[in-house]
């Protein structure tokens, strides 16, 4: 018999059982809730008279919607001045209190953006199944565990069968090998391979990112690439458990400890592909060939080296090609051929499931350290991806880094990611970002988004307009 | 849920690839706590001059003249014809929620994104799967023929034009079977508790650190 691949293992030891009609029940181990896509299941729950099925399995905090602005944030959910987010937000904690899941409430230590909590906190650990009503649910996959978003019909599913009605679906593997240069980040390493295989190239695909670039990436790195997989159209993005996956999971608040956790960590080293096992689909890319990336459109594959230009029209080989891109270059108010590094940033966003970890944080200090924000530029936030990590900023003083740089330090939460508070772009207006999607309107009816890593974005905080990041090294680092 | 089995009715053109959930459906309408009333924002940026805002009247507000699903020639289409990639992006139900709202029945294109597909089924909504090639003719006649209506059957799989084309197309047995019979399916899954109670047991007794944790 072949080999097992990672994720075929996940689902074989997930499986509760296998229909004639060729769907299958799936064993859902870890549930992650947020505010705005679990109030219709929670209400469909109780017209069917259907309880949770199990409480421990839960995990709840609200992110999407809530403020980040410190005075607003101290007056809890009831000082929200959006009152629609503010019946959104309450609805949450009132049936998180009825049903007695646990929640880490809008000011708690814990509450974060749902893909930067479970990780941080433990809820994620190796060989689970993991889902949520958000399709970044993939992030929690560089725990080796299965994991991908689900919509809400599929969150009351789980809600009150602990299960899903799911298909398998094919074993893509991504290999990244050698060395990645300096200034080149897990983002630059995912915005590639979205660049190389499309927005689409994953879709009805399992990931697993393969390879030394992957080996020697930490563990907040992996999840930065897990996050993308769904750029990249795979619902499930996932990387094999080594040493580094057991280290970061240890002593966290909901692993194992002593005799329990030895336990864990036998059953978790046997979770790699086998060596003989067989993908559907292989890509392979090389680290040497990934430079800094920095999208230009209006779908994550539109993406570039921060060298390069923006693409002509002429050079597209299909008349829908040409007819995308004229479309998006209308949208983002860009000249075909015009130099990636002439563009100009009016507002700076660094947060997000994507790229606000305490790496995060501390790659995008480092360039900011000692310097300003550009005069031109409006406004720069930063938002940390969950308390705990504003925590841990702030002991480094990373804060008062971002402040002396002329930067926002804001509360945790979404953010500017979807732009559903009140963190927006302005119609026109050009974001340098560190989130995971640049579609049209994303960050504010009209805005104009461009994916890239957190030190470049501090780069085009300082510069004004975007810039390879690899000038700034050896600065005030 | 609601059931389909055959839909004939006036086809409405959304011509242009990897149309996302946010276009569909944009952020501001996701603080709503309810499922339905989503349909008048539907495609809201591509099809108001201003911004929309939840809970406001659209019935006033000033369209896009040149958003195709204004023109006249397609109100009250039921079927949305589509390019390639349809609905990626993020999972949010709500978009299925608001093309079903505003009266689709059934969307046609080359392909979808899986979380979006999914969703679909979820909501009586039917995600028709045919080549780009197929649903080229079907623009191509779309764009010639005003009041152009196609006949969607769902037990025969089949896409039919009144010009006598017949489009077959491919979807999963249990997904067929929920969309024809409207059956609940956490109802036809707790049918299965023993099942998922036996796994539990015998997992709790392998992995014991999956349970119990969070209290
Ligand atoms: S940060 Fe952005 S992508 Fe991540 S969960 Fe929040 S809204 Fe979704």
């Amino acid at each position: 018999m072949a080999g097992r691949t990672l994720y075929d293992k996940l689902w074989d030891s997930h499986l509760v059982k296998q229909n004639s009609d060729g769907s299958s029940l799936i064993y859902i181990d870890r549930h992650v809730i947020h505010e705005v896509t679990s109030p219709q299941a929670f209400e469909g729950l109780r017209l069917a008279n259907r309880k949770p099925w199990r409480l421990d399995t839960n995990i709840a905090t609200p992110d999407h919607n809530i403020s980040t602005d410190k005075s607003e944030r101290d007056a809890g959910v009831a000082g929200m001045t959006d009152e629609v987010s503010r019946i959104q937000v309450q609805t949450l904690d009132d049936n998180c209190d009825l049903y007695g899941i646990k929640e880490f409430k809008i000011n708690e230590m814990g509450q974060g953006i749902v893909h930067v909590m479970g990780p941080e906190l433990g809820a994620t650990m190796p060989g689970m199944t993991v889902v949520c009503g958000d399709s970044h649910t993939a992030t929690h996959g560089a725990l080796a565990c299965l994991a991908h978003g689900i919509g809400t019909s599929e969150v009351e599913h789980v809600l009150a069968t602990q299960c899903l009605v799911a298909k398998k679906m094919k074993n893509m593997r991504v290999t990244v090998n050698g060395t990645v240069g300096a200034g080149v980040t897990p983002k630059d390493v995912v915005l590639a391979i979205i660049g190389k295989i499309g927005t689409a190239g994953g879709n009805e695909h399992a990931i697993e990112f393969a390879g030394s670039v992957f080996r020697d990436m930490s563990i907040e790195g992996r999840m930065t690439v897990c996050n993308m997989a769904i750029e990249a159209g795979a619902r499930v993005g996932m990387v094999a458990v080594d040493q580094k996956t057991i280290d970061y999971c240890e002593g966290r608040q909901f692993v194992p400890k002593g005799e329990m956790f030895e336990q864990a960590v036998v059953y978790w080293n046997t979770l790699t592909s086998d060596a003989d096992a067989v993908f559907d689909t292989e890509v392979v890319l090389h680290a040497d060939d990934i430079a800094p990336q920095v999208t230009w459109g209006t779908s994550p594959e539109m993406v570039s080296a921060v060298t390069a230009s923006v693409p002509t029209l002429d050079e597209q080989p299909t008349e829908e090609k040409r007819k995308g891109l004229e479309r998006a270059l209308e949208y983002m108010g860009l000249e075909g051929g015009q130099a990636i590094e002439s563009i100009k940033v009016d507002r700076v966003f660094i947060g997000s499931c994507t790229n606000s970890r305490i790496e995060d944080m501390r790659a995008a200090a480092a360039v900011a350290k000692g310097r300003q924000v550009a005069s031109s530029v409006k406004q720069v936030l930063i938002v940390p991806g969950s308390q705990m990590v504003k925590a841990q900023a702030e002991a480094e003083g990373l804060d008062k880094i971002f402040i002396d740089a002329g930067m926002d330090w804001r509360e945790p939460g979404c953010s500017m990611c979807l732009a559903m508070n009140a963190d927006k772009l302005g119609a026109g207006e050009h974001c340098a970002s560190t989130s995971n999607r640049n579609f049209e309107g994303r960050q504010g009816n009209g805005g104009r988004t461009h994916l890239m890593s957190p030190a470049m974005a501090a780069a085009a905080a300082v510069a004004g307009h975007i810039v390879d990041v690899r000038e700034f090294a050896g600065g005030d680092q | 849920m609601k059931a389909f089995t055959t839909h004939r009715g006036l086809v409405g053109p959304m011509d242009r690839a990897n149309v996302d959930t946010d276009m569909i459906i944009p952020k501001q309408f996701l603080k709503s706590i309810k499922r339905s009333g989503f349909g008048p924002n539907l495609f809201d940026e591509l099809r108001y001059r201003d911004e929309g805002q939840p809970g406001a009247d659209c019935s006033n507000r000033p369209l896009k003249e040149d958003f195709p699903l204004n023109f006249p020639r397609y109100k009250g289409a039921s079927i949305l014809l589509a390019r390639k990639n349809f609905g990626c992006g993020s999972s949010r139900e709500h978009a299925p929620w608001a093309l079903e709202d505003y009266g689709f029945n059934a969307v046609i294109a080359p392909s979808y994104a899986d979380i979006f597909y999914n969703n679909c089924f979820k909501n009586g909504l039917l995600p028709v799967i045919l080549t780009e090639e197929q649903v080229d003719v079907l623009f191509k006649e779309m764009e010639a023929e005003e009041g152009y209506q196609l006949a969607i059957d769902l037990p025969s799989q089949t896409v039919t034009t009144d010009s006598g084309h017949v489009f077959s197309f491919e979807l999963d047995e249990f997904r067929k079977d929920c969309l024809l019979n409207g059956l609940d399916e956490i109802g036809l899954t707790l049918q299965n508790a023993d099942d998922i109670k036996a796994y539990e047991a015998e997992r709790a007794a392998q992995h014991p650190w999956v349970f119990g944790a969070i209290k």
